[in-house]
């Protein structure tokens, strides 16, 4: 009873350990990667060639004054940003970051993941409505088609996965991908579900070129107009927190996680590959997986809603199902490497 | 059959032209040698504005203090919006005559628009522009200048 | 739901200043739009009746600040025209190389503004790069970078610097390149397209019963190019195509500014190395006092046709200035254009236009 207790502190400290680590991270290298493609430097003052910069930005968020506005619903305005935040945590679970280091490694770990990453939506939508503001209503609604959309076809992504492996466990999944990774095994409907599950999940993150719910130069900020302070910072952490967890479920399940890259039967070169510990091959993955998607918000413009639900049920749907039924043909024959 | 040919080929052209703009954005992110950001407090000394730049209005003088300014107002006149202002007074020439000169030359800074027609209407080049940019001041009377130094005169030969 | 009535404005990232434009939804789908004007009006008409002919210009410069050679130009013309006063030939081509070049500056910024306001936030810093190119060639022969007064009644104020020629010749071969870059981030972008075609359209007849003119009438068919239709200076001597599109919609308004980018690049092209030796301002008496009558010039800047009117007394002050902008006329146009679009179509709509709000309110 008490080691099981000391165990679970000693995992929440480590989650919201990184959680920490990770956001101050992501926005550093949001920022420099952002300025890197717009000819100009990032931030180069604040610390040692600026790395101290979100350290600042913290501080700054926690010292500015959290206004609720007037007519606002104050038990939904405040839990908002909690329900996000608790949605992005509870992903963390099944999550292998190395060899043996997985917190909850259930036997339908990829239906868990599906299941717990729709509960964001009840988040924005709760803040969109309570904020008592015109804009952040209209935000928060175009946010919540928005992303029910999508989750289809990063489903159905998943799902084409699930059906070359054939378990829903994910330490499985990792295991059968000793051989090569799923992405280059799986050949031709791999590479389709690779980019439909890219592009859903950029979607369902509401970053560009889907973000029409926080258009800068739109409605203001959308469904976070309202909120300032440390709720803002929650938000703002939530949503950097969020685009980790998708690439790295994309990681695991098209990259391999944290095995190494290892080519059919060549012993010697799998046995140097080796030598690189797991942990940085599962980052390593995740952080290209996270630059890709970052590559994709400095190039594009962005779409309207309807362009973006048009994409989503006319191009990414039917292609999906598709390929799902090609999946399982190969998967059935055993056409794959 | 040709439904499902267009449909094909609209992702096609789409998903190839997406990726050539992420080719070129993806090229300045690789080659840093285009950055063009200036450091700017750190790179004073390297700065060199061109000398036509339209910074602020001085009056150039010599190592024996003295100025080519005689007093004649042209330059109040011709500015657009007042602001120069000369006060003049009556300096006594060696052969007993009175002649105008130029007791303080007031320019307000904070008012001048930068336009140049003071100095196209000096008939004697007493004046011209300087390369400053840097006018920011905590206190707004500093901003109020007298640009003729104090115990300067006449330049000998100007008319 | 009933119908929404929204505040866009007057602080907001994409209108292109002070601009308040009170919208009425109904769900996401534009009923009405109505322009709130007046938020920077420092009344320069008025102004104007107290400042002498010379005086004048430096604020028709901060008027379209994007275009500010052009209209100094323009004020220019005026004078000229009501003294009678005879340009010489190598200040007409000075003139103009640098009405072309504010051109250029003016669409490329205009472009990097269109494509932040669309979504895509870096084709903004690419186009200030080049634009920082032509605003170092300015500094060095006007003095200035923005607002350049350079202009004066009889020609110009300075003679060209040494190294203008050579310069200008490196930018164009160095931006032609860069079109081409253009058309790869942007104008072939499938997002791009689809968020500007078959939006915001008008009609040839409305455009010019709206009064129109500039890049938005000529993508709806109306020729209008004022440097075709009444030439002034060099225009006459020089070859180039009015770039004439028949849609209508945004598209067809982006694509005629990118042409205009390249018919401006061979203007200067044709211009730059024939300019021929001479006096670079005309002979004017001091004071210049404009006979009784009213006198009227207009010019082609970036935006559309503007125009200066004066009536004068005989004094050497105006009695009354009308300036006549190009904006005013394509602002009224917007509510006409975004009926039944969408709210992110009022932005790309707005961003096409061009408007610059200072122009507007005067």
């Amino acid at each position: 009873m008490l080691t099981s207790l000391v165990e679970l502190t000693i995992v929440g400290i480590f989650v919201l350990t990184l959680f920490a680590v990770l956001g101050l991270v992501l926005v550093f290298m949001e920022r420099k990667v952002s300025a890197y493609m717009q000819i100009r430097l990032g931030p180069n003052r604040v610390g040692y060639k600026g790395m101290a910069q979100t350290l600042a930005d913290t501080i700054k968020l926690l010292v500015k004054e959290g206004l609720t506005p007037d007519g606002a619903d104050k038990f939904l305005f405040n839990l908002a940003p909690f329900i996000v935040m608790i949605g992005a945590m509870l992903l963390m679970a099944p999550i292998p970051f190395a060899k043996n280091s997985q917190i909850w490694d259930l036997n339908i770990g990829v239906l868990y993941i599906t299941a717990v990453s729709s509960i964001s939506v009840i988040g924005i939508l709760m803040a969109g409505w309570s904020s008592n503001n015109k804009y952040s209503l209209l935000g928060a609604m175009r946010s919540g088609a928005q992303i029910v959309s999508y989750e289809l076809s990063a489903g159905l992504a998943i799902i084409s996965i699930v059906i070359l492996t054939g378990s829903l466990k994910i330490s499985d999944i990792i295991a059968s991908q000793e051989t090569g990774w799923w992405l280059f095994k799986g050949h031709i409907p791999a590479l389709i579900s690779f980019v439909i599950f890219i592009i859903a999940v950029t979607a369902e993150t509401n970053r560009a070129p889907f973000d029409m719910a926080e258009a800068e130069s739109e409605l203001t900020a959308g469904f976070h107009t309202e909120y300032s302070g440390m709720k803002f910072a929650l938000f703002f952490l939530a949503e950097y927190v969020n685009i980790f967890i998708v690439c790295a479920i994309g990681a695991t399940l098209f990259l391999g996680g944290w095995m190494p890259f290892h080519i059919g039967n060549w012993a010697g070169f799998n046995h140097l590959m080796d030598f690189i510990p797991s942990s940085i091959w599962f980052f390593g993955k995740t952080f290209f997986l996270i630059f890709v998607i970052m590559w994709f918000r400095w190039t594009f413009p962005r779409l309207r809603i309807d362009q973006l639900l048009n994409l989503e049920w006319k191009y990414l749907l039917p292609i999906g199902m598709f390929n799902l039924l090609l999946m399982t043909i190969i998967a059935i024959m055993g056409w794959h490497f | 059959m040709s439904f499902i040919g267009n449909y094909i080929s609209t992702v096609y052209k789409a998903v190839t032209s997406l990726l050539k703009g992420m080719r070129r954005t993806g090229y300045y992110f690789t080659h840093h040698k285009e950055i063009i950001t200036q450091n700017y407090p750190e790179n004073r000394d390297e700065l060199n504005l061109p000398e036509r730049f339209k910074g602020e209005v001085v009056m150039p003088h010599t190592e024996n203090n003295e100025h080519r300014c005689t007093g004649c107002t042209a330059c109040e006149l011709a500015c657009p919006n007042a602001t120069i202002k000369i006060i003049t007074k009556f300096d006594i020439s060696p052969e007993g005559k009175k002649k105008k000169a130029l007791d303080t030359f007031i320019y307000h800074l904070e008012l001048c628009t930068m336009c140049n027609l003071c100095i196209q209407a000096c008939p004697t080049d007493a004046i011209k522009m300087a390369q400053t940019f840097e006018h920011s001041v905590y206190n707004r009377a500093e901003l109020t200048k007298t640009l003729n130094k104090p115990d300067s005169k006449l330049m000998e030969g100007v008319e | 739901m009933g119908d929404l009535i929204i505040n866009v404005g007057p602080q907001h990232p994409s209108t292109h200043g002070v601009l308040h434009l009170v919208i009425t939804l109904n769900g996401e789908t534009v009923k009405k739009v109505e322009p709130h004007l007046g938020y920077i009006h420092r009344s320069i008409e008025k102004m104007c009746e107290s400042l002498t002919y010379r005086q004048f210009i430096y604020v028709t410069s901060r008027m379209d600040y994007l275009s500010s050679h052009i209209n100094n130009h323009a004020c220019a013309l005026v004078v000229e025209k009501g003294l009678q006063i005879e340009v010489p030939q190598r200040a007409q081509y000075i003139r103009v190389i640098l009405d072309e070049l504010t051109r250029l500056a003016s669409h490329q910024l205009w472009w990097g503004a269109m494509a932040m306001d669309v979504g895509a936030i870096t084709p903004f810093f690419h186009a200030f790069r080049e634009r920082e190119i032509i605003n170092d060639i300015m500094e060095q022969t006007c003095g200035a970078r923005l607002t350049m007064n350079f202009i004066v009644p009889g020609g110009c104020m300075y003679d060209l610097h040494p190294d203008f020629v050579k310069r200008v010749k490196d930018f164009i071969v160095f931006f032609k390149s860069k079109l081409s870059e253009y058309d790869e981030m942007v104008t072939n972008n499938p997002i791009f397209q689809a968020r500007m075609q078959n939006v915001g359209s008008i009609t040839k007849e409305n455009a010019i019963s709206y009064g129109c003119s500039g890049p938005v009438a000529r993508a709806a068919g109306v020729v209008c190019d004022v440097r075709k239709l009444s030439p002034y200076d060099v225009y006459s001597q020089v070859e180039f195509t009015e770039a004439i599109e028949k849609e209508g919609d945004c598209f067809a308004r982006y694509k005629v500014r990118m042409k205009e980018m390249n018919e401006s690049m061979r203007i200067i092209e044709q211009l730059i190395d024939n300019i021929p030796e001479g006096e670079f301002q005309a002979k004017t008496k001091a004071v210049l006092k404009l006979p009784k009558g009213d006198f009227y010039s207009n010019v082609e800047t970036a935006r559309g046709d503007f125009g200066v009117y004066i009536i004068s007394e005989g004094g050497t002050t105006p009695y009354r200035i009308k300036f006549r902008s190009p904006g005013f006329c394509n602002l009224s146009a917007l509510d006409h254009m975004a009926r039944g679009n969408k709210i992110g179509d009022l932005v790309a709509i707005m961003g096409s236009l061009d408007l610059v709000i200072p122009d507007i309110d005067r």
